[in-house]
């Protein structure tokens, strides 16, 4: 099983995890891969950091794929026989675009972006990243111009957060909180008439009387897009579920990201969403040694070393090798809950940090080996 | 000389803890909250979006919309939005039936829902109103210090400017009133302060550096505090590497050549943190706070595949390293 393999036949590949375990440079490994083999690949990320895109060669932040100068990989002797385009998503920007396409006429366009509810909420409150990050991607998919897209969700806490981000907003349009500020005894109405309920008279003193005329503007303009958010809402919805995507999860061996991981299956599952596969990255590699004999390894090494270091080098292998049982006992029980589905690749824990294109192909030359070669590339690394 | 930056963080009342994914965050919330209780301050460990990892963690079990003691003087709550709603209600409308009626009734049930940044809004007025002398819920005492475990950098910018925001949004009213209060405070340094945790990893250090920068113009914070968490001992010399690397030239029985590797790579590794370091150290124009790697338990797991006491004692032993730095920089 390889990353090829797990892609065979999509064009739309979705990593998501939770935060920390190598998602983004993972998405963008998949890219480049993907694309030196020959394809027309984008990758979409969201990165506060921009520091990937800075070892692409792409200093701005950009709200459509760019492409990445073949040179930088030819110049480090890797073939580029497709095209590698990136992406860093602004999802404020991306809001404003989903806006004004949207929107019915010019006038409820410039409304809503003028209002100061959206201005100052639209690009931070949370959710807003995991929909606009769909939202863009579900254009570029109808656009059509790539043979894969590969997004890098957002790294929110709960990773989960970023699939329920259609259906939230489909059930926002459709419930009946929006009617409450848009039909014509609601209330948006009353604020201008002459609105005298008990309920909407606490209201008014416990919230202000401008934030709810803003927020009633707010609404009424958005309003009159429902019916285009929400159909989009549902389209995007189905491209999650479509048989031409697939969802890698990305983890690394500790024990709160592969519980994110195994949640974020089952919800998966439970949504018969496309499962590709998992990637575990940074596992430390279990020497196969049975019981480890400090002692000895010490006494083995001392001719070599001296004793004190000996001592010290034999020391620091039980340590590591703690760390190494504890990621093959996590592996082993995500494994498990997944039902033994052995769609899974091992990458090893990289002596140096991953942040640019030479990191990207060290963690490249994993996902796109067969199982054997992984095999023999760490013997190759541990003999 | 360094200052005692940890001192100085004690001496707050309330810190948001917040940092890259997977950086830690909770741990260093943990870490600083036993050593707060330590010192005799009593200690409020918050966290928000329902999330409840520290009291798991700590052994206390799941506390909920409660202010829970889970180790001698610290305190946890996990805050929600919708509880935090209703308490404010309370707080808003003396009139008990008229509260009640209000946080039934659906419109505004709606409107708590469809306005944006409201669930923020909300989950900071909680965590101020912890962090009062004069409490607002009845019966209960003020703590000496709030910790709040907050979601990771782009989030946590968002919801720390979440009340200036309302307050310029609202202009007039209750909710201007008091988003305005929540502000002032988040913006007095010597009340607030916020704690940035990263890796010696590039990436890391880099959003670090964002972060700071991003905080700075809007809610106009600056850092309190920089840790940097998980960095690992270099046990060996350039000299022993070299020794190490040469003994690996000549074929040995496997495990001795795995503790070479093992060796060598531990070596690599501490040495590209400590490049990080220095440049976060350079970017930031001071000492980061250093935190080492705390490793796994080697005791086996429970029966519940939990290693609940391992995690405390990493906690402690966190704590412990936090302290040494305090006493590091005072001497």
């Amino acid at each position: 099983m390889n990353v090829v393999d797990m892609l065979e036949g999509k064009r739309v590949c979705i990593c998501g995890g939770s935060g920390g375990v190598g998602k983004t440079t993972t998405a963008a490994a998949i890219a480049m891969g993907m694309a030196a083999e020959g394809g027309k690949v984008a990758v979409v990320t969201i990165d506060p950091a921009r520091r990937l895109a800075t070892s692409l060669g792409l200093d701005e932040l950009g709200n459509d794929p760019r492409l990445v100068d073949p040179a930088v990989f030819t110049r480090r002797g890797m073939e580029m026989k497709g095209e590698l385009w990136a992406m860093m998503l602004d999802p404020k920007r991306t809001f404003d675009e989903l806006i004004a396409r949207l929107a019915p006429n010019e006038q409820a366009r410039d409304e809503v972006l003028a209002n100061r509810i959206y201005q100052e909420l639209s690009g931070a409150v949370a959710g807003s990243q995991e929909f606009t990050a769909i939202a863009k991607l579900y254009e570029l998919d109808r656009e059509g111009d790539y043979d894969l897209l590969v997004l890098d969700t957002p790294p929110s806490r709960n990773a989960l957060d970023f699939l329920d981000a259609p259906d939230r907003l489909t059930s926002f349009f459709e419930g009946r909180a929006l009617q409450v500020f848009l039909r014509p005894t609601g209330l948006g109405m009353r604020l201008f008439g002459r609105g005298t309920g008990v309920v909407f008279s606490i209201l008014k003193r416990v919230t202000g009387i401008d934030l709810l005329q803003d927020l009633s503007v707010f609404f009424r303009s958005l309003g009159g897009m429902i019916d285009e958010f929400k159909e989009r809402a549902t389209a995007v919805n189905a491209l999650l579920s479509d048989r031409g995507t697939t969802f890698l999860l990305v983890t690394s061996p500790e024990r709160e990201p592969i519980e994110e991981a195994t949640f974020f299956w089952r919800k998966l599952k439970a949504a018969r969403m496309p499962f590709g596969g998992v990637i575990v990255n940074r596992v430390h590699h279990a020497y196969d040694l049975g019981d480890l004999d400090v002692a000895r390894i010490a006494s083995e090494l001392e001719p070599e070393l001296g004793p004190k270091l000996a001592g010290r080098v034999a020391e620091n292998l039980s340590d590591y090798h703690v760390l190494a049982e504890r990621d093959r006992e996590n592996i082993a029980q995500l494994a498990h809950r997944l039902g033994g589905e052995e769609r899974m690749i091992l990458v090893p824990y990289l002596d140096s940090d991953v942040h640019d294109v030479d990191g990207l192909r060290a963690i490249h030359r994993y996902l796109w080996a067969t199982e054997d070669e992984r095999t023999a590339m760490l013997a190759d690394v541990v003999a | 000389m360094v200052p005692a930056v940890v001192d100085g963080l004690l001496a707050k009342r309330l810190l948001f803890v917040t940092g890259k994914g997977g950086v830690g965050k909770s741990t260093v919330a943990a870490a600083l909250g036993l050593v707060a209780a330590r010192r005799g301050l009593r200690t409020m460990i918050a966290e928000v979006a329902g999330q409840d990892r520290v009291a798991r963690s700590l052994g206390g079990g799941s506390t909920g919309f409660e202010e829970i003691q889970i180790a001698p003087g610290l305190f946890h709550i996990s805050i929600d939005p919708q509880h935090a709603l209703e308490e404010y209600l309370r707080f808003q409308i003396p009139a008990r039936p008229m509260a009640d009626l209000l946080s039934s009734s659906r419109m505004f049930q709606y409107f708590a829902a469809a306005t944006p940044g409201m669930k923020e809004l909300l989950t900071m007025g909680k965590v101020w109103e912890l962090s009062q002398l004069q409490r607002r819920t009845r019966g209960a005492a003020a703590y000496d210090l709030t910790i709040v475990d907050a979601p990771a950098t782009g989030h946590g910018i968002a919801i720390l400017r979440s009340p200036g925001t309302f307050a310029d949004v609202a202009r007039v009213g209750p909710i201007a009133h008091q988003s305005r209060a929540v502000a002032r405070t988040i913006a007095d340094p010597t009340q607030t302060g916020v704690v940035a945790v990263a890796h010696a990893e590039e990436m890391a250090v880099t959003e670090t550096l964002f972060l700071r920068d991003t905080l700075r113009e809007d809610p106009k914070v600056p850092l309190a505090a920089v840790v940097v968490n998980a960095l690992l001992a270099d046990r060996f010399s350039t000299r022993h590497a070299r020794s190490i690397g040469k003994a690996l030239g000549t074929a040995g029985p496997p495990a001795a050549r795995a503790a070479l590797r093992a060796a060598l790579s531990g070596h690599t590794r501490a040495g590209g943190q400590r490049e990080q370091v220095e440049s976060l150290r350079k970017g930031l124009g001071e000492e980061p706070i250093a935190l080492p790697f705390v490793g796994p338990d080697r005791a086996p797991a429970g029966p519940s595949g939990r290693r609940q006491n391992g995690e405390r004692a990493m906690f402690e032993r966190l704590a412990d390293a936090l302290e040494e730095s305090a006493l590091a920089a005072a001497a």
